[in-house]
């Protein structure tokens, strides 16, 4: 690793190439940003002026607070369905041959490059009046009038974590990888069972693959605006679509401004927990 | 006894994490193989199991003018913003690889955060500055508010690939006299040519399938794919829709077979 540092000259470059992007990035990232932080800080739509009173406005109504707080437990449900069913597809990847491991990691694959509203679509598909599962529950009898199922909770959360699931269970694979097989065999040779190896030595030991692909998927939960808003439905709103509705249809930017630096602040505040737990765990690993 | 019962303890276990792991990856497949499905129905609802089997739909996607139009926009974007976020990516990969200073794991966290904030929020940010410059929204915006959100894909993967090189290859050239410039494009592009293809390819895909960025940065005159469909669903639940699903599942599964060819994608992406 630390080795050699006279031959740094012809083994990099200079930091002079990274100059374009960076400039993109603060004209086009940084600075729309910033806008958006000094827009969300004034009273009026012209922004003339300043004040809190956007923040207050959302802090201090229920309903503001209501759509957070809903969005916020939709990411955690969705994450806690992709880690119980992402885990044992990660467990199962460590112990095929090379080619069933191909045909998995190709089938966590896919659905990730497949476009998200067709992902969608097929749960429009699937939970619909006349979609597979109430379909196959009639023609078996166990009910007579369809389900509802879409535009419910159950359908959103179930629908986010199809789509969401191969940023959950990529991360699970490596580190699943990363764990050296020994430890499971002496685990199971000093007399400990399946189970109590699998939650004292593996589980704990893949916490920094867990925690990677909690936050990727609790990331991405939240801010799917696709699937809430097309399985959810009119009636459950979440952030993402309050966001816009209020920017595009009320055309209420300095509220939008506000909307999204709280939504910034809560994605923002989740993932630096993450990243606090992932640093912990992997001292934990390593010890 | 002892034996048996750690046996039978071992056999619930792996019972257990099986099939929990074969229902989640029929999770996984299950609804694109119903789209495809259902998009071969003969009926006018999305019925599963359909009535029978035609092709009428995808025929009737072949006159779908509105459709096409928007996958032309969707298509131009992702190709300018993917040919972007190849040059400006793979250069400042090769500046922040290697580097141990601070300031390159700044700006690496800089070149990555896009892909953590909410992109709806940058959207809207970008709309604004937008408008605020008095540039109105065209084909350009579009794809200067996609590259930003996909050139994360080209840096992550192009430095992957160079943390690879063997650093002796680089100063091997060197000492028999090869110029930078030499030794780049004879040992260097080479060998990471396969990362930057998957990373190009994955910010190729997640171009053409934006929707938080498109939503604030298009208008009726740079209609784009994703958006026309999820407005299509929005109304009613067509079944053209289905059809074009199909057609995008199709080429979907096509690229990445051939990426895998290419580039061994699953490798790369687990590693």
């Amino acid at each position: 690793m630390g080795t050699a540092p006279a031959s740094r000259d012809v083994t990099s470059y200079g930091m002079g190439l990274a100059a374009p992007l960076a400039l993109f990035f603060l004209v086009f990232f940084v600075a729309p940003l910033l806008q958006l932080l000094w827009l969300s800080l004034h009273n009026d739509t012209a922004g003339l002026h300043w004040g809190l009173g956007q923040y207050l406005h959302f802090l201090t109504d229920p309903f503001s607070l209501s759509v957070l707080g809903s969005t916020l437990l939709l990411g955690a449900e969705v994450t806690l369905v992709c880690l119980v069913l992402g885990f044992p597809i990660a467990w199962l990847y460590q112990r095929v041959g090379p080619r069933l491991q191909t045909i998995i990691i190709l089938i966590v694959l896919l659905p990730l490059l497949t476009s998200v509203v067709v992902r969608t679509f097929a749960w429009i598909v699937i939970l619909g009046r006349q979609g597979i599962i109430n379909a196959t529950l009639q023609s078996l009898g166990i009910i007579d009038t369809p389900l509802r199922l879409l535009y419910t909770q159950f359908g959103v959360v179930i629908a986010l974590a199809q789509v969401q699931m191969p940023l959950m269970t990529l991360p699970l694979i490596t580190a699943l990888g990363r764990i050296d097989p020994n430890l499971d065999d002496a685990s199971c040779s000093l007399g400990a069972g399946s189970w109590r190896t699998f939650f004292r030595i593996v589980l704990p030991l893949s916490l920094p693959g867990v925690i990677a692909g909690c936050t990727l998927t609790y990331a991405a939960a939240i801010t799917a605006f696709i699937t809430q808003s097309l399985i959810g439905g009119g009636q459950m709103l979440f952030m993402p679509m309050y966001l816009y509705q209020q920017a595009s249809t009320l055309q209420n930017w300095p509220f939008a401004s506000a909307i999204s630096i709280i939504f910034l602040l809560a994605v923002l505040a989740v993932v630096s927990v993450f990243t606090t737990l992932g640093r912990l765990s992997r001292g934990y690993g390593g010890a | 006894m002892s034996g048996r019962k750690r046996t039978l303890e071992a056999v619930s276990f792996e019972v257990v994490m099986t099939v929990i792991a074969l229902i989640a990856l029929i999770l996984i497949i299950a609804p694109s193989l119903v789209v495809l499905i259902v998009s071969f129905t003969s009926g006018f609802s999305l019925k599963f199991p359909p009535p029978g089997y035609s092709l009428r739909w995808y025929a009737e996607l072949w006159n779908a003018w509105q459709l096409h139009f928007a996958a032309r926009n969707s298509l131009l974007v992702a190709l300018w913003a993917t040919g972007l976020s190849i040059v400006l990516g793979v250069a400042a990969a090769l500046a922040i690889s290697r580097s141990p200073k601070l300031s390159a794991r700044l700006l690496d966290s800089l070149f990555m955060s896009p892909l953590v904030l909410p992109a709806l929020a940058f959207g809207l940010a970008a709309l604004m500055l937008f408008s605020f410059v008095g540039l109105p929204v065209s084909p350009l915006t579009l794809v200067i508010g996609h590259t930003v959100v996909c050139v994360p894909y080209v840096v992550r993967n192009t430095i992957a690939a160079l943390a690879q090189l063997e650093p002796t290859l680089l100063e091997s050239s060197a000492v028999l006299g090869a110029s930078r410039l030499y030794t780049f494009r004879r040992i260097v592009l080479p060998l990471i040519r396969p990362g930057i293809i998957a990373g190009a390819f994955i910010a190729f895909m997640s171009s053409f399938d934006n929707v938080p960025v498109s939503l604030f940065l298009r208008d009726a005159a740079t209609d784009m794919l994703p958006i026309r469909m999820w407005q299509d669903l929005e109304g009613k639940l067509d079944v053209t829709i289905a059809a074009l699903s199909g057609v995008l599942i199709i080429a979907t599964v096509a690229m990445v077979a051939v990426m895998e060819r290419v580039t061994g994608l699953s490798r790369r992406l687990t590693n």
